[in-house]
């Protein structure tokens, strides 16, 4: 079934994505020497994110705007899911696809059910259908239906308005969502709060989005994979975050990534996912020959003494094993304690602030799991990046 | 009929009537001679709701044609400017020669005055409307058209409304000098009597509370198009 059908008929239910991809796309503007976009090709697969980004100037938001036509491409040509935009009527492509911007742009002189219910309403739904898929959306979007419905958007703050604006671009499930610096006017806080919100929502959702950006962290956070564009709308490289940041292509892109690139792999990883040091985990009273057996086999020198739920008390001193049975003399308390669910630039950061090169990690009972060391992270960023993951994958699995 | 109030002032004096005799605002007097403002005043009603009418249909779809073709406003600008600049009195006169005395003179005088008001509000209110609520709403795939009637004119009412108010209340007041031309008013009978306060209070007033009431309805109709200018202020 085509989206068409899916948006002017009685189907609601279709959750497709449709599969996008440039072909050569030039964008050539009369009397400039530079295209604008310059022979763009990538293919962005169904239900992924694919991030434009760049400096200004590097054409992205051109290359967004030739996949609805409100730019024409010049040359080349943007399939959706294997059929030309070209071939179709701007308005009806437009239609079909959800458009999101920076400066939201809702309409001041409608409510927000009216301005959700834009497209359906273009698309002929009935009344009772409108009201309903208002509704669904704003609690897609985690606002309440009965206070927000009938405000107007002055009467909504900014991170308010800005969910609308996501769900009227999504309002009659488009395969496919153009979203322009969608939380670009957003305070940092808020910012990072919506940007979790929308991964969560694109985790229920799966449009295939393209998301364009300046910021090569939200970049980073929210693309499976990245489209980096430089000057004259040539495409620098393009490929999943981590890739990007272990093996940039060009001096461009190792530039526009940034010199601290080693630490942007850390925030795309969780404590969890690497390799702990084993621990000799010992109990007040516990034999010491024991306590020694647990020692040979740990990574660490230094025993973990641990309370009888397997909680973390401190390291334990050498004079806590020179009897028969561990004795509680503890050289220094266990801080500070990481959690396995932790961004592992987080869990630097907490180990550099403690000044500690190894600090015990717990999981969600408090119980230890391992040992978090410089050493660690260190090896971490020599691995392959396979082993990494996107931003949306960390967000998923905090649920 | 001005030789029978002058009979009939004459006639007062000598009665004793003080109030007329003095020139002074006299009730008595406004309520036996009511009759003689009734019919200018529907005369002055006439004048201002079709000049306003007729100017309104053709400076709005001038701004409609010139708001997509933006060289044109220019042009358009200056020639209804130019009809603004001439002095009402002569453009009264002036016509006479080729549509003769009567409500054709007068109402097209009237109508070239609200021309240059409401061509420029309606213009000024569609050019205000804020970029990305247009390329938001082209984005979605709402047509020109669509843009311009769904987006463009209801964010540009107020200004179009404000501008009406004023074109309003300035052809009230110069309808009063439509007398010039023939075609009566509340000007006509303020012309028979100029010095007699009582006939200048009623003249004018009346002028007055029509062009407050116009004001008033437009406004009124302001607010109840544009309930969201409400609610964000709040």
């Amino acid at each position: 079934m085509s989206p068409t059908d899916a948006a002017g008929g009685g189907d609601e239910t279709i959750h497709s994505a449709a599969t996008l991809e440039f072909r050569q796309a030039t964008k050539r503007y009369p009397g400039q020497d530079e295209p604008a976009v310059d022979a763009l090709s990538l293919e962005v697969p169904a239900g992924e994110i694919c991030v434009l980004v760049g400096p200004s100037g590097c054409g992205k938001t051109t290359a967004m705007r030739m996949v609805n036509r409100m730019i024409d491409i010049t040359e080349g040509d943007i399939l959706l899911d294997g059929t030309s935009v070209r071939e179709r009527p701007p308005a009806a492509l437009r239609r079909e696809i959800g458009y999101a911007i920076q400066q939201i742009g809702l309409f001041p002189h409608q409510t927000i059910a009216e301005n959700i219910g834009t497209v359906p309403k273009l698309l002929g739904w009935s009344k009772d259908r409108i009201r309903a898929r208002v509704d669904e959306l704003l609690e897609l979007v985690s606002l309440d239906p009965h206070e927000t419905r009938d405000r107007y958007p002055a009467q909504l703050s900014g991170g308010q308005r800005q969910r609308v604006g996501v769900a009227r671009a999504l309002a009659v499930d488009p395969p496919l969502m153009l979203m322009d610096e969608p939380f670009g006017a957003i305070d940092p806080i808020n910012r990072e709060r919506l940007q979790n919100e929308f991964l969560r929502l694109q985790r229920e959702i799966r449009k295939t989005i393209v998301f364009v950006t300046h910021d090569i962290d939200e970049a980073i956070k929210m693309g499976d994979k990245i489209a980096i564009l430089q000057k004259g709308g040539r495409l620098a490289q393009y490929a999943p975050p981590a890739e990007l940041l272990m093996y940039p292509s060009s001096k461009f892109v190792e530039d526009f990534v940034g010199a601290d690139r080693a630490l942007k792999r850390l925030a795309l990883q969780r404590v969890r996912d690497i390799d702990l040091w084993r621990v000799a985990q010992v109990r007040v009273g516990e034999p010491v020959r024991e306590a020694e057996a647990k020692l040979r086999d740990a990574d660490i020198r230094i025993a973990l003494l641990v309370d009888d739920r397997g909680r973390p008390i401190g390291w334990l001193s050498d004079e806590g094993l020179a009897g028969e049975r561990v004795k509680e003399t503890v050289r220094s308390r266990a801080e500070p304690v990481i959690d396995l669910d932790d961004v592992l630039r987080d869990a630097l950061a907490n180990l550099l602030v403690a000044e500690t090169r190894y600090a015990p990690v717990v999981d969600g009972e408090g119980r230890v799991a391992g040992v978090l060391s410089l050493e660690v992270i260190g090896h971490f960023l020599h691995e392959a990046p396979a082993e990494s993951r996107t931003g949306a994958e960390l967000v998923e699995e905090r649920e | 009929m001005s030789l029978d109030l002058i009979a009939q002032l004459q006639t007062r004096e000598r009665s004793g009537t003080g109030c007329v005799a003095e020139n002074g605002f006299c009730p008595g007097w406004i309520a036996d001679n009511w009759d003689r403002y009734v019919d200018p005043f529907w005369q002055h009603v006439f004048l201002t709701l079709t000049s306003m009418a007729i100017g309104f249909a053709i400076a709005f779809s001038l701004a409609v044609i010139a708001h997509r073709r933006r060289w044109l406003v220019a042009p358009v600008a200056a020639f209804t400017g130019a009809l603004y600049t001439i002095p009402s009195v002569a453009f009264f006169f002036l016509l006479q020669p080729l549509t003769g005395r009567g409500n054709t003179t007068a109402l097209i005088a009237l109508v070239c005055y609200t021309l240059l008001i409401i061509f420029r509000n309606v213009i000024t209110g569609l050019a205000s409307v804020p970029a990305e609520t247009k390329d938001a709403a082209v984005g979605m795939g709402l047509t020109e058209r669509q843009v311009l009637w769904r987006v463009e004119m209801p964010l540009a009412l107020p200004e179009i409304l404000a501008g009406l108010r004023i074109a309003t209340t300035t052809t009230v007041g110069l309808a009063a000098l439509a007398f010039f031309a023939g075609a009566g008013g509340l000007g006509a009978v303020l012309e028979e009597q100029p010095l007699f306060r009582s006939n200048v209070v009623v003249a004018g007033g009346l002028s007055i509370l029509l062009a407050a009431a116009l004001d008033l309805i437009i406004l009124t109709v302001q607010r109840a198009m544009t309930p969201w200018r409400r609610a964000a202020a709040a």
